[in-house]
C-alpha cells in the first residue's frame, strides 16, 4: 500500500481554488517531489495532508490513517516542517529540541540515533538561541524537530527556500540519506534544479498537478528540438525570435535563451542566417537536451485539459 | 501531564528570556497601582473665586469673608460687573464668581430673603459639582448665622438641626483607601488578560502555533500550559499589591486574606480566559492589543473604580452586569475595608465564576475551529 494516497482532494479560500481536484499516489520509501511556482496550491495541499486543513472535497490518507477522521492518529507519525521557520526564537537549539521531543512524548536520548548526523553539526551552537542561528542551521534544527519523534513520512515545505547553494546541497544531502534509511519524504520546492535529487516528481501549477514521473521520464516527454542561443544583444534578440515564424516559444535562461521550434523545422543553421539577417552579432547556437525547466515551461504552456 | 508541566517551564523560560517585558509586566503595574492611588483624588482645594460685589454692605462682606477663610478656595478678588465675571470665566481664571446684587442687605432684612448668583466653570463637570457642593454649604452657614442673629430676641427659640456624618468603613474618607483595592484588580485584568491575549497570538504570529496543531498535544494541555504562568505571575503581583497596600498606604485588612486570594485566583483565571478568546479571534498582535484594549477601557470606566457605578444611565448598567471588574472591584472593597464573609459577596463568587467557565469554553470551542 502506498504511503500517501491523495484521491480527488480540492480546498479553496473563498473564490480562490488554491487545489483543483488532485489525485496523486507517493510510495513507501520515496523521495518525492512537489515542483510549482509560488501559489500553485503546495503549502495548502501539505497542510491538508499534516492535518492543519480540511479539505473541501475528495480523501486523503498517510500511512493508511484518514487526514480527517483519524487526525489524532496521524499526528503522531507525521513529521512537518513548515516553509517559514516555526521554532522558538528565543529558546536555545537544545531547547527548541526538547520541547518537541516532549510534546510527542518522547525524549531526545531515546531518539537520538535519527539524528545524530544533523544535530552533531548544530552541536557547537546548542545553547545558542534558534532567532541567532544562520539560515542553513535553522533548517537543520527544523528538520531535527520534526524527525525527533521517528515520523513514518516526512513532509518539507519548501526546506531550501532562502538558504545559500552550498547549505542546498547539504540539505539535500542529508534527505537522501534519510531517504535511504526508509523514510518516506514528501518535499515541495520552487527550484527545478532540485527536481532531479528526487525519486520522482509532480509538477503543480495553479492548484493542478501537470505531470508525474520520474525526473528523466518527463524531460523525455519534451520532444521538440530545443536550442541555445545567444547573441550581443539579447533583448532584441528574445523580441526577433519569437516572431520567428519557426518559433514555438522563447525563454531566457541565464546567459542563453532556450527556443523551441515547431517539429519537423529549422536546424541551427537556418536559425542562424535567420538572426545574421536581423542584424544580430556574436551569434552562438546550439541543440541542447531539454532540462526539467524546459520541460515545466513547456507544460505550464500546455492548454488546460479539458474534462 | 508531563507535557503541561513542560509547557510551563517553556513558558517560565521564555519570559525570562524577555527582561524587558517581564520588569514591565511587574514594575508598570505597581507603579500605576502607586501613582493612581495617590493622583486619583476627588477632593478639590485651590478652587479660583471671584466676587462680584453689587450691594458692597456688612452682610455682602461676612459673605465673601466666609468663603475668605477656607483652604479650599482662593480668593482672586473683586470684579466690577456681571461682564468682567464672564470674561474671568471665559479666560479661566476663576472656577467660580459668586454675584452678590445691589439691595442684598436691604432684601434680607426687609424681606427676610435675598438671592446670590453663582457663576461655575463646568467644563470639567464634577470639579463644577463639588464646588458647588462647597459653595452651598458656606451660604447655607452664613444663612443659618444670620437667621440666628436676628432672631436673638428670645434666646433659644431658633430650634437647629445639627446634622454630624460619620463615614463608616472608611472614617477620614481616604481617597487611598477607595481606590487601591481597585486598582489592585485592574491591575490583575492587565496581565492577565491583555499579556495572556498577546502572548498566545504571538505563538500564532511566528507559526509555532501551527507546528503545535500537528503534534499530538492535545487542547487542554495546551491551554493550560499557556494559563498557568500568567496566572502565577497575576498571584504575584497581587501579593505586592496587597503588602504595598497595607504598608505603603495603610489600608485596613478587615476581611479574610484567605478569601482574597480566592478571589485574586478566580479573576486571573477569568482574565486568562478572556486572553484566551481575544487571542482565537485575532491574526497578530495588533488585532489582540486593540481587541484588548478596547475592552479594557470600557471595563476600567464603567467598573466603579473612578465613578459609582449606582448613579450611571440604565444602559450602563446593563453593560456592567456582563463587566467582571465591577464585581472584583465590589468584592476587594466590602473584603477590605469592610470585612465581608464569603456569604456577603457569594453573589459575586458565582457571577464571576459563570462568566470564567463561560469565557473558557468559548474559547476553547473558537479554539478548535481555527485549527
Amino acid at each position: 500500500m502506498d504511503a500517501i494516497i491523495i484521491e480527488n482532494v480540492s480546498k479553496s479560500y473563498g473564490e480562490a481554488l488554491a487545489v483543483a481536484d488532485v489525485s496523486l499516489s507517493i510510495r513507501v520509501g520515496e523521495l518525492f517531489g512537489l515542483i510549482g511556482p509560488d501559489g500553485a496550491g503546495k503549502t495548502t495541499l501539505f497542510k491538508i495532508l499534516v492535518t492543519l486543513l480540511l479539505p473541501d472535497a475528495g480523501r486523503a490518507t498517510v500511512v493508511g490513517r484518514d487526514v480527517v477522521r483519524d487526525y489524532k492518529d496521524l499526528r503522531q507519525r507525521v513529521g512537518y516542517m513548515p516553509g517559514r521557520f516555526s521554532l522558538y526564537p528565543d529558546l536555545s537549539v537544545q531547547e527548541n529540541l526538547a520541547f518537541f521531543a516532549t510534546v510527542f512524548g518522547t525524549t531526545i536520548r531515546q531518539n537520538y540515533h535519527l539524528i545524530q548526523e544533523i544535530y552533531s553539526q548544530l552541536e557547537p551552537f546548542k545553547n545558542r538561541r534558534a532567532g541567532q542561528l544562520s539560515g542553513g542551521m535553522k533548517q537543520k534544527l527544523a528538520l531535527c524537530c520534526a524527525l525527533i519523534h521517528k515520523p513514518e513520512v516526512l513532509f518539507l515545505d519548501e526546506p531550501t527556500t532562502g538558504v545559500d547553494a552550498v547549505s542546498r546541497k547539504e540539505f539535500w544531502d542529508m534527505l537522501r540519506k534519510l531517504n535511504e534509511r526508509g523514510l518516506t519524504t514528501l518535499v515541495s520546492t520552487p527550484y527545478m534544479d532540485e527536481a532531479d535529487r528526487c525519486d520522482r516528481i509532480a509538477f503543480m501549477q495553479t492548484g493542478r498537478v501537470l505531470a508525474v514521473d520520474q525526473p528523466s521520464v518527463i524531460t523525455n516527454r519534451f520532444r521538440k528540438p530545443l536550442f541555445a542561443v545567444r547573441a550581443a544583444d539579447t533583448y532584441r534578440l528574445i523580441q526577433d525570435l519569437r516572431q520567428a515564424p519557426f518559433t514555438e516559444s522563447c525563454y531566457s535562461f541565464g546567459e542563453f535563451l532556450h527556443l523551441t521550434v515547431r517539429s519537423g523545422g529549422v536546424t541551427d543553421l537556418q536559425i542562424g542566417q535567420y538572426l545574421l539577417d536581423k542584424n544580430h552579432r556574436n551569434i552562438e547556437i546550439q541543440p541542447i537536451q531539454p532540462g526539467i525547466e524546459d520541460t515545466f515551461m513547456a507544460l505550464m504552456n500546455q492548454p488546460e485539459p479539458t474534462a | 501531564m508531563n507535557r503541561i508541566r513542560y509547557m510551563v517551564e517553556k513558558e517560565i523560560r521564555q519570559l525570562r528570556r524577555n527582561p524587558v517585558l517581564l520588569r514591565i509586566m511587574l514594575v508598570a503595574p505597581i507603579m500605576q497601582l502607586i501613582l493612581l492611588s495617590y493622583a486619583a483624588n476627588y477632593e478639590v482645594k485651590n478652587l479660583n473665586i471671584a466676587v462680584v460685589d453689587g450691594d458692597h454692605t456688612t452682610y455682602s462682606q461676612r459673605l465673601v469673608g466666609k468663603f475668605r477663610y477656607l483652604t479650599n478656595f482662593n480668593m482672586t478678588g473683586y470684579l466690577p460687573n456681571d461682564k468682567q465675571a464672564r470674561q474671568t470665566l471665559l479666560a479661566g481664571n476663576a472656577d467660580l464668581v459668586l454675584v452678590i446684587p445691589p439691595h442684598f442687605e436691604r432684601d434680607l432684612e426687609k424681606e427676610g430673603r435675598a438671592a446670590v448668583q453663582l457663576l461655575l466653570n463646568a467644563i470639567d463637570g464634577s470639579k463644577a459639582g463639588i464646588a458647588n457642593g462647597y459653595a452651598t454649604v458656606i451660604i447655607r452657614d452664613f444663612n443659618a448665622d444670620i437667621l440666628a442673629e436676628t432672631r436673638t430676641v428670645t434666646p433659644g427659640a431658633v430650634q437647629k438641626l445639627d446634622v454630624q456624618n460619620q463615614y463608616w468603613y472608611n472614617p477620614r474618607l481616604e481617597y487611598k483607601t477607595f481606590m487601591v483595592p481597585g486598582v489592585l484588580f485592574e491591575l490583575l485584568l492587565l496581565v492577565g488578560g491583555l499579556v495572556s491575549a498577546l502572548n498566545l497570538v504571538r505563538e500564532k504570529e511566528i507559526g509555532t502555533m501551527e507546528q503545535l496543531n500537528v503534534t499530538p498535544i492535545r487542547k487542554h494541555e495546551f491551554i493550560l500550559g499557556k494559563s498557568i504562568p500568567f496566572v502565577l505571575i497575576g498571584v504575584v503581583l497581587f501579593t505586592v499589591g496587597l503588602l504595598l497596600g497595607r504598608f505603603l498606604f495603610q489600608i485596613p485588612m478587615e476581611g479574610s486574606i484567605v478569601l482574597m486570594y480566592l478571589f485574586a485566583l478566580l479573576f486571573l483565571i477569568l482574565c486568562v480566559g478572556l486572553g484566551l478568546l481575544i487571542s482565537t479571534m485575532a491574526e497578530n498582535q495588533q488585532q489582540a492589543l486593540f481587541v484588548a484594549f478596547f475592552l479594557l477601557v470600557l471595563f476600567i470606566l464603567l467598573s466603579g473604580l473612578f465613578a459609582a457605578t449606582e448613579n450611571m444611565p440604565d444602559w450602563a448598567q446593563w453593560l456592567n452586569a456582563v463587566n467582571p471588574l465591577k464585581y472584583i472591584i465590589e468584592v476587594g472593597r466590602n473584603v477590605m475595608l469592610k470585612g465581608s464573609t464569603f456569604a456577603d459577596v457569594s453573589g459575586q463568587f458565582f457571577t464571576l465564576a459563570g462568566m470564567a467557565v463561560g469565557l473558557l469554553v468559548l474559547a476553547s470551542w473558537r479554539y478548535r475551529k481555527t485549527v
